[in-house]
């Protein structure tokens, strides 16, 4: 009987404690890959090849999100409002929406599964055959190799690409309005920027460079620390991709209750 | 330094993976300018002491002093500075897939910045020679060459910064026999040109003659017999020569499950 209650405490234990042992392995990695990002060598090279790989090559998916988040949000803002007269107001809440979190977020989403998944099977496949260990040996410390400029390329190239996808979201809903919903385009870009704030694209782009930053880390992450071949490194990239996505919504309403919470 | 100390030598270096004791009490000396070949079975801990020596594995009691120096309690700076001397062929090459051969080949100059960009690529094709492989294969990519190309290509990278410690991590597995003693015969010539201290981990008879003056068997995680390379076969202790032999019957039983 005293087992059949405490089996399953036990269990639960065991799995806080690993979830704590896990979160605490993941800051110590943060922090040491972080701390090589100021102590030279600074390997510039894999820092603009990671750079190119998020910015430019994760731009079609990115805009193609953006576009059609945008173009959804006028008319589903459309079916709604016109209940209550309120059409004026959708120019406005399309932007909002979109800089505030759709773009951020559904940005970081497409880069998680894109970016981190590329990041922890590229490592991951790198640890199982020897090339990290082989990095020590020529003389090359592969956190600062491998990690710190992923981290810093991610970091800076998130918020760039959230900004491309908040101008064609808005163009994505510019575009419903004027084609589909018979507004004045000059209407309808005036009351897009009469509403717009600069916290709101601000606040967006602040949480676009802390989701750039989780993808890289459990992208590398996950990809450092893969073991036992291609099956190991499988599981990493599908654990990066899981890990990130949860976090992004996670940071997502920690980042949105500091900037907007009462 | 006293002529008697040796290269490297391991005092009772100890590792457990979990309950399994991998290495249990290694003794290992190898003289300067000596090759010394490492054989025993799969699983009996000989890539762990290498990867020990490396720095890559700490091992959980023991002594390893490269020149006299216990590199265990080196500050961290130092024994970085140590590994700069060693070079390592791994057992599967290890080669870096997005860069091409020549970058794999003198990373470790490009990474100390003891030469440029330019100048790699001349030191690269220098290097390919030596180990018998035409310049244009230093525009290659790993994933284009062949096995024996790709072993050709790690051994370059391991000599290319001209270590005085080699270490080989079975530098022949997985070649047919005519590559293999091509590969033995650069180590050797490698060796011998740079004036260097070596460690091979081989199953490969035939290549443990070739390659070493000396050898030692390692079996359950302990060095059970060192002698010349040459006596392999003939050596008196009943592990090793059915060991070098490749007999079934013997001390050594295979654990198989049934």
């Amino acid at each position: 009987m005293g087992a059949l209650i405490l089996d399953p405490l036990a269990a639960l234990g065991r799995g806080a404690f690993a979830a704590c042992r896990t979160a605490g392995a993941v800051a110590l990695f943060a922090l040491e890959a972080l701390s090589h990002l100021f102590r030279p060598p600074f390997h510039w090279r894999m820092f603009a090849r990671a750079f190119v790989e998020i910015a430019w090559f994760s731009l079609p998916v990115v805009a193609l999100t953006a576009v059609f988040t945008g173009m959804v949000l006028a008319l589903q803002s459309y079916t709604g409002f016109a209940r209550f007269n309120a059409q004026s107001a959708i120019a406005s809440v399309v932007v909002i929406s979109l800089t505030r979190e759709l773009g951020p977020v559904l940005a970081a989403l497409m880069v998680a599964g894109r970016i981190g998944a590329s990041f922890a099977a590229e490592i991951g496949t790198m640890r199982v055959t020897d090339q990290i260990d082989a990095l020590t040996t020529l003389s090359t410390n592969p956190m600062k190799y491998l990690v710190a400029p992923r981290l810093l390329a991610a970091t800076i190239a998130m918020p760039l690409l959230v900004l491309v996808a908040d101008i064609l979201g808005v163009m994505g809903g510019w575009l419903i309005g004027i084609v589909k919903l018979n507004f004045v385009s000059a209407a309808y870009l005036k009351s897009t920027f009469d509403f717009l704030q600069t916290e709101d694209v601000v606040s967006g782009l602040v949480k676009a460079a802390v989701f750039g930053f989780i993808v890289a880390l459990m992208g590398t992450w996950c990809g450092y620390n893969s073991r036992g071949g291609a099956q190991g490194v499988g599981g990493a990239t599908t654990t990066a991709v899981v890990a990130s996505s949860i976090l992004i919504l996670a940071f997502d309403y920690g980042l949105t209750e500091i900037f907007f919470g009462q | 330094m006293k002529q008697d100390v040796p290269k490297i030598r391991l005092r009772g270096v100890r590792k457990a993976f979990g309950t399994k004791q991998v290495l249990d009490g290694i003794d290992l000396d190898v003289a300067a300018r000596h090759s010394m070949v490492i054989l025993g079975g799969s699983g009996s801990g000989k890539s762990v002491m290498l990867k020990c020596i490396l720095g890559l594995i700490e091992p959980d009691e023991g002594v390893i002093e490269i020149d006299g120096e216990d590199v265990l309690r080196m500050p961290r700076r130092e024994r970085e500075a140590l590994n700069d001397r060693i070079g390592m062929l791994f057992q599967n090459g290890a080669l870096f897939d997005s860069l091409p051969v020549w970058e794999n080949v003198c990373f470790k100059l490009l990474a100390q910045k003891r030469i440029s960009r330019a100048a790699a690529r001349d030191k690269a094709a220098e290097v390919l020679a030596q180990v018998g492989l035409a310049a244009s294969v230093g525009d290659l990519y790993p994933s284009e060459l062949s096995g024996g190309m790709q072993k050709r290509v790690a051994l370059a990278r391991a000599v290319a910064a001209q270590p005085d410690i080699i270490l080989f991590d079975e530098p022949t597995t997985g070649l047919d026999p005519i590559m293999g003693a091509v590969i033995d015969g650069l180590i050797v010539d490698c060796v011998r040109r740079l004036g260097a201290t070596a460690i091979s981990i081989t199953h490969d008879m035939a290549s443990a003659r070739r390659i070493g003056d000396d050898a030692a068997m390692i079996h359950k995680g302990r060095i059970v017999w060192t002698g010349p390379a040459a006596n392999l076969g003939h050596t008196g202790n009943d592990l090793v020569d059915q060991f070098a032999r490749g007999e079934r019957e013997g001390p050594i039983q295979m654990e198989l499950r049934r």
